[in-house]
Formats: structure tokens, C-alpha cells, sequence
């Protein structure tokens, strides 16, 4: 399916004011009727500040609506518009055009996730596993049962994993990582980093439960440190310096 | 492409010029990795010969002095040197050495896990395998 559109020659009701354009090729795949994706190919004009999410709901708004993308908030912050874009996994409203310094873009569904269609990929597995590690303080008390309203921490003890609390879930890390590429039960960068972001927490007692859960055959022990996962992520968190950390724990390295 | 798959398998593994050189370098310590352990198997083979006495040792050994068994042995060399050093680097880090501290992160949020002690530990296993290679070469083939 090689159906070259343009918006600024054919729908545009107003001339725009770009003077670029660029060939977006999208992938095209539902699940449920096709056996490949096939990509469409649009003309669309962008200027220096046009991301690429903002291409493609130019191409749903004047060509073809029927494109499945999801996106929300459009500012890096929702983690739901996670793509390979020329075949590296970034958020499509985090990209710019300008900066892929490239005439064609290509957006396809993430890898190691299982396309719903089109772009959209499901999310089920990531929130599984992230939901496995315990994503929430352990204690014996509870504010409810303390007079203290609060867990007080110093800004030393918060430095320690307020980086790892970045994270928005968006996938790209999981779809970077080599060892997802291939095994299926591996609980993957993403939550891997989350059980860090719990253990470092100076306010958190759940250390040991949170070892045992990813001391396994398809935990910890399947990160052969490539760092991919650190390269892709739009809000640095950094999963590889978090796995490498929570292994010095099971190592011995760290107390 | 599947509704439940849609993974790269093999190939993306073995497709690291997307990710740079750390991709690089695990996709070389697999590599190595699996031929290290091929000529393991074949060294214990090799060294099994004995067994048929001294003409099937020397018939056996004769094999690795010809110009594609030196050639092998020196790829051994390589991968032996590369995942010598490049399994320091990723033991060390594996203990959490040399990886960075956790930070605020800044935009543009480089990697502070990928940084330049990685990329000298990375680059300088390549160099030294280049030159034990040489080196291996130099003794095999020198007069």
C-alpha cells in the first residue's frame, strides 16, 4: 500500500507556512484481518517546532482517520504515544521532525508488544509485571495507624531513587531491551527500575520481598547490561544504572 | 507480525546500530561468548586425541598448524582478550561500580550508567583483542 498524500497540495483550506515537508510512512496492521503490516505513505509539511505525534494526527485530521494512534497529553508525560520512529523507540510527542535529520520518518508499533493495531500496542504485560514488583511502600505501621502524618526523609535519602520516580511507563525500555527480544517471562527493564525506585526509598521495608520477587530465572539475572533501555528513556531514569544497583544488592556489592 | 508477538527475536539482538556501542559490545561478548565455548569443546575433543596414543595426538595436532588453523587460533585469541575485558568491565558493573549516582536528571538526560568509563572499558577490550591478534599472528606466521 503506497499511497502518497500531500496536505499542503490537496486539503490544506489555508496555505501553511512550512517550507519543508517530509515522507511519513505508517505502519498499518490490524491484527484481526491482516497477516503483515503494510505502511501509507503521506507528504506532510512541518516546521521546526512539529513533532512527529502532531504529523500523524495531521494525517488522521486530512487523510485517514481511521490511523490508530494513542497519545493524551501530548508533553511527555502520559507515556501513551511510546513508537519506533526511524526504528528506534521514542515518543512520538517528545520528537521533533527537525531533529530526526531525515526526509522519510517512519513510525511503526513498538516491538515486544503485541499490537492491538496500527500503532497501538497493549500495555497488559508492562503493567503486569510493574504490578509484580510491589510498586508501593511496605511498612509495618501505616499512616493510618501512626500519629505522624507524614514519613519525613532528607533530601539526601530522596536523591537516592527521585530519579527512578520519573518514570511514565511508556514502554520505550522494554521495547529496546535485547533480552525482551527473545524471552517472553522476562520482567524487563521497566519494572526492574521501579523495584529499585521502592528498595532505595529510605521510607520503604520491603527490600527482601522485593529481591526475592526478581531473583529468579527471567529476573534480574537476564539484564546482561546492553543499556539500551537507558539510551531510549525520555525522562532519564536511567533503568540500567537502577538494575546494575539492585544486583550489587543480591551481589553483596550494596547493604 | 502477531496480535500476541511482534518481537524482533534474534534479529534484534544482532541489530545493534541503533543503540550504539554498548549494543555493540554485548552483541560481540555473545558472539564471543558462544565461540569460546565451541572451542571449548572442540579443546576438549583435541585433547581427548591423546588417548590414541602419540601418532594420533601428532596427526590430530597437525591439523592446527596449517594456515586456517592458525587463523582460527588467532579469532580464539580475540575472543578470548574481548570478553576477558569486556567481562570485567560488566562484572564491575554488575556490582553496581562505575555506573554513576542517581541525580536529578537534566535534559537532554544522557545515560549516566553509559558513560566515558564504559565506552574507554569497551573500546580499550577491542584495541587489546586487535593486538593480542597481532600479536598471536606475528608468532604463528613469523618466521
Amino acid at each position: 500500500m503506497a499511497q502518497v498524500s500531500s496536505i499542503a497540495e490537496e486539503q490544506a483550506p489555508n496555505p501553511l507556512s512550512a517550507s519543508k515537508s517530509v515522507l511519513l510512512r505508517i505502519s498499518r496492521f490490524n491484527p484481526e484481518t491482516d497477516e503483515s503490516n503494510k505502511f501509507m505513505e503521506f507528504s506532510v509539511p512541518y516546521q521546526k517546532w512539529t513533532t512527529v505525534l502532531e504529523a500523524i494526527l495531521d494525517v488522521k485530521k486530512h487523510f485517514d482517520h481511521s490511523v490508530a494512534v494513542r497519545y493524551s497529553c501530548r508533553q511527555a508525560t502520559c507515556g501513551s504515544c511510546g513508537m519506533l520512529i526511524n526504528g528506534k523507540p521514542r515518543l512520538a510527542c517528545f520528537t521533533k521532525i527537525s531533529e530526526l535529520n531525515s526526509d522519510v520518518v517512519t513510525v511503526e508499533p513498538m516491538n515486544n508488544f503485541p499490537v492491538i493495531r496500527d500503532l497501538a500496542v497493549r500495555f497488559e504485560r508492562l503493567f503486569d509485571t510493574h504490578h509484580k514488583i510491589k510498586p508501593f511502600l511496605i511498612r509495618d505501621d501505616t499512616e493510618l495507624e501512626s500519629n505522624e502524618k507524614e514519613f519525613l526523609q532528607s533530601p539526601e535519602e530522596l536523591e537516592n531513587f527521585i530519579q527512578f520516580a520519573n518514570c511514565i511507563k511508556c514502554g520505550l525500555c522494554n521495547s529496546a531491551c535485547p533480552t525482551m527480544t527473545t524471552d517472553s517471562s522476562f520482567v524487563g527493564p521497566q519494572a526492574l527500575a521501579q523495584a529499585y525506585r521502592y528498595v532505595a526509598d529510605s521510607r520503604d521495608k520491603g527490600k527482601d520481598s522485593r529481591l526475592d520477587i526478581i531473583d529468579e530465572s527471567h529476573g534480574i539475572w537476564r539484564c546482561h547490561f546492553a543499556g539500551s533501555c537507558s539510551q531510549v528513556c525520555p525522562k532519564g531514569v536511567d533503568p540500567a544504572m537502577g538494575i546494575q544497583f539492585l544486583r550489587g544488592y543480591l551481589l553483596g556489592f550494596r547493604s | 507480525m502477531t496480535q500476541d508477538d511482534n518481537k524482533e527475536g534474534i534479529k534484534g539482538m544482532a541489530n545493534p546500530g541503533r543503540y550504539g556501542i554498548e549494543r555493540i559490545a554485548y552483541l560481540l561478548m555473545r558472539l564471543t561468548g558462544l565461540g569460546l565455548l565451541g572451542y571449548f569443546i572442540a579443546h576438549v575433543y583435541e585433547t581427548s586425541n591423546i588417548l590414541r596414543g602419540r601418532m594420533g595426538w601428532d596427526e590430530f595436532l597437525a591439523m592446527t598448524q596449517t594456515t586456517e588453523g592458525h587463523l582460527f587460533l588467532v579469532l580464539v585469541i580475540g575472543m578470548c582478550v574481548f570478553h576477558t575485558g569486556n567481562g570485567i568491565r560488566i562484572m564491575l558493573g554488575h556490582g553496581g561500580v562505575g555506573v554513576g549516582k542517581p541525580a536529578r536528571p537534566d535534559y537532554p538526560y544522557d545515560p549516566a550508567s553509559q558513560n566515558y568509563r564504559h565506552k574507554i572499558g569497551i573500546y580499550s577490550s577491542i584495541v587489546l583483542a586487535a593486538v593480542a591478534m597481532m600479536y598471536g599472528m606475528a608468532v604463528m606466521f613469523g618466521e
